[in-house]
């Protein structure tokens, strides 16, 4: 932390690193995107979107109400029908190469955006969150005009219109992860970013007008629960894409109930990081804070729980605790900074809320001598020993800087309290042993495995869950059956 | 062959050439065994006429319970064989439904009330699917899965998993064929299955969880429940233990009430009415198929 010290680590002081602001103009106001169009809300109504680092209004953002949402399905719908369906896939591959490039070209000002408005260290905005942005329309561009190669049929054709809902922990990224294949595959698309981080959404916007886009193939709808619950429920949408809660997942199911709508469902999950005795320590300490505290916990793949082997547990917990002691909490856009602000004050009272629920269930916590900020929502590292399997820290999903730490003796055991979830999103490996990575990486229920690493993405690697955890793929060819009449 | 299947006048004969018939009780099949149901119940199927065919099981929303319990018991040992067994498992299936063609033929003939040679038809395609879908359990992972191509020193590949238990509810009609197009897809990819067999048209299928049973399908692979579809596909499709529904059998107008109930516990929930003589794809393998895709860091 920022000027601390602790007993067994060293003392490190930084100088500020800032990464300047000024590349970015935050409008004040900032309208729905329509047919190509920018547009108030029908009736006019407004939210405001916040830095969460400091609290202070960042701009008011119009809010979508039934109507609106219905005005950009039909823009989808009409643009579907008269433009993006008709049009050969080597025309679309162009279009997505361009947004591809023109993010690219603009990534500095989508990183200070996206780390202000969600609050998330500008190093991670900078160097995962844009790069991966970029590279998953570059990727998906190059399927537009072969998707007769993906397996799913001589003449695979588009769903219709996609409606298209995400959260706020990658706000741009999970953007590109629902547009691209979408528009690779010839759908179009009415998108509904998460009420807390709607402007790098609306920078994409720019960009699709910049890359020549045809009007109404991609509709932004911002605004919150409600404006997702329309868009969700609207008839003249053919297929809904839902990246956010299991909760909020499951009315979307019940909503799409017979209606015969395509569903993806990307929801929420409850990681276990498994640590063997024989792992590569170090490796392995880097790997739980990657895990865990990689865009403050704000994953939904999150490692939250560790279940390490009883021998090396005192070992590994010592060098995690030391490890902890030299990330740095502060200001998103320092670059420097390990750790960024919580997202929000409501998703700030759920991390406390359930921390206090651990302590209060008998689990023992720690955190690294660590000044907050006065002013933002901010949640220092923390870390749970003695927890137990019925501990509600082990079993719901706290999406933030949260480690429950469980302990394991046999392989065996290790796989009963990993698979002890309804959740399946995924799951880490740490040992040097190559036949029990294999062993244990088939006995795990989860769809994304990472063995002696964690937290990569691709757009190449499919991504997405087993169990509550959700169905369906995102990311290579998987991911296009999602956006295909397959 | 049963002669005594096309009672004049509902009446059974008291006997075939001086010979009394020895009649066979249907009963469910769950985890291997054939119990009848827990709840005593029983209803009569009837062929053409109105003829009795016989008296089938009437399962109870315990019995559905019961089958969901068999087969989560079953996953471990039957998605663990090797996909070579399961194959092997399957074409035994095959091998064993082709010896009693002319049983089938004869049941299929009075179930439905068609001629022995549709019939006949019916039960060579019924055969010959099984034979098409003995040979994927070792394939499919290669057609559904494959290495990733990402930009980092890491080894990436993704391989299809079963689901886990999967619940059916097949089709009323071709009663033995459409059971076989719904069942084998689903087991073939080492998934476990609770079937629901048509219910105006049981007791092929019912014959059919005989062939199963001596074909060296472990028990609790696949379930079958004769009954009432509208009473045991509720309670499959709420189950929390159960990890995805065919409502294929499941008239459309009567498909949203039970995917309300699926959504509980995120159940993949799949139907598609097909023409059961066209040749199948492997869309009703990959419907019961999840893709696990590991990393690992490449380097010295």
């Amino acid at each position: 932390m920022t000027g601390t010290t602790s007993a067994d680590a060293v003392s490190w002081q930084y100088a500020p690193a800032p990464q300047e602001r000024d590349i970015v103009t935050i409008a004040p106001t900032y309208g729905l995107f329509i047919g190509g169009e920018f547009v108030p809300a029908a009736d006019g109504r407004t939210f405001t979107t916040v830095n969460p680092a400091t609290e202070e209004p960042l701009a008011e953002i119009a809010l979508a109400g039934e109507a609106d949402v219905d005005q950009a399905v039909r823009a989808a719908r009409t643009a579907f029908d008269t433009v993006w369906g008709p049009m050969p896939g080597a025309q679309r591959a162009k279009y997505l190469y361009r947004i591809a490039r023109l993010i690219a070209e603009r990534a500095r000002e989508f990183a200070v955006l996206e780390s202000i408005d969600n609050g998330k260290p500008i190093k991670e905005s900078r160097d995962v969150d844009v790069p991966l942005a970029s590279a998953h329309f570059f990727y998906h561009a190059g399927w537009a005009d072969k998707l007769e190669y993906a397996g799913f049929g001589p003449s695979p054709r588009p769903v219709g219109v996609a409606g298209q809902i995400i959260p706020w922990n990658f706000p741009l990224l999970m953007a590109a992860w629902k547009l691209a294949p979408a528009l690779a595959a010839g759908n179009t698309c009415v998108l509904k970013p998460a009420e807390t981080t709607p402007l790098t959404a609306l920078l994409l916007a720019e960009v699709c007008q910049q890359a020549g886009l045809p009007p109404g193939v991609v509709n932004i709808v911002t605004g919150a629960g409600e404006t997702g619950a329309a868009l969700a429920a609207h008839p003249g949408v053919d297929k809904i894409a839902f990246t956010g809660s299991t909760e909020v997942g499951k009315l979307i199911l019940r909503s799409a109930a017979g209606t015969g709508k395509k569903l993806t469902m990307e929801l929420g999950g409850k990681a276990a990081n498994v640590v063997f005795e024989d792992a590569p320590l170090e490796g392995a300490v880097e790997g739980i804070v990657n895990g865990i505290f990689f865009n403050q916990g704000h994953v939904c793949c999150a490692g939250s729980r560790l279940l390490v082997q009883e021998s090396v547990r005192d070992l590994l917990l010592e060098r995690l605790r030391r490890r902890l002691g030299t990330l740095r909490l502060g200001d998103p856009l320092d670059k420097n900074t390990d750790i960024g602000a919580i997202n929000s004050r409501e998703q700030l009272d759920k991390i406390r809320e359930l921390s206090a629920a651990g302590e209060a269930e008998g689990a023992e916590r720690w955190s690294p001598p660590c000044r907050l900020p006065e002013r933002g929502y901010w949640f220092p590292p923390t870390v749970f020993t003695g927890v137990s399997q019925s501990h509600r820290i082990a079993r719901e999903e706290i999406f933030g800087p949260v480690l429950s730490v469980l302990t394991f003796r046999t392989p065996e055991e290790a796989v009963a309290k990993a698979n002890n979830t309804p959740y399946g999103l995924s799951a880490g490996i740490w040992t040097e042993k190559g036949s029990r990575i294999l062993w244990l990486a088939q006995r795990l229920r989860a769809g994304v495995v990472w063995a002696n690493t964690y937290n990569r993405f691709d757009p190449a690697s499919p991504f997405g869950g087993y169990r509550e955890s959700g169905f369906g793929r995102e990311g290579g060819r998987h991911g296009l059956e999602a956006y295909l009449d397959a | 062959m049963p002669e005594d299947r096309n009672f004049p006048n509902g009446i059974p004969p008291a006997s075939v050439g001086g010979r009394l018939a020895v009649r066979k009780t249907y009963k469910l099949f769950i985890g291997g065994a054939f119990p009848r149901s827990e709840s005593g119940r029983v209803y009569p199927v009837l062929g053409d006429g109105g003829t009795l065919l016989g008296n089938a099981a009437q399962a109870s929303r315990k019995d559905a319970r019961d089958a969901v319990s068999a087969a989560r018991g079953a996953v471990g040992k039957w998605s663990g064989a090797t996909a070579y067994n399961r194959g092997q498992v399957l074409y035994r299936v095959a091998e064993m439904l082709d010896g009693r063609a002319a049983q089938f033929t004869a049941e299929v003939a009075a179930a439905e009330r068609v001629a022995e040679r549709e019939a006949g038809r019916q039960v060579d395609a019924a055969i010959d699917r099984w034979v098409w879908y003995a040979g994927w359990p070792d394939k499919v992972a290669q057609v559904a899965g494959g290495a990733n191509q990402v930009a980092g020193p890491y080894f990436n590949f993704s391989v299809p998993e079963p689901t886990g238990v999967v619940a059916v509810i097949a089709p009323q009609e071709p009663s033995l064929l459409g059971f076989v197009s719904v069942v084998a897809p689903v087991i073939a990819t080492g998934n476990t299955a609770v079937v629901v067999a048509s219910e105006d048209h049981p007791l092929p299928a019912v014959s059919l969880a005989e062939v199963l049973a001596t074909s060296d399908l472990p028990g609790g692979v696949v379930n079958v429940l004769t009954g009432r579809a509208g009473e045991l596909a509720p309670v499959l499709a709420g189950h929390m233990d159960v990890n995805a529904i065919d409502l294929t059998g499941v008239v459309p107008d009567g498909r949203a009430d039970l995917e309300r109930l699926a959504a509980g516990s995120v159940k993949r929930v799949f139907a598609a009415d097909e023409d059961w003589a066209a040749a199948p794809s492997t869309r009703r393998m990959l419907a019961f198929l999840e893709t696990k895709t590991v990393w690992h860091p490449m380097g010295t």
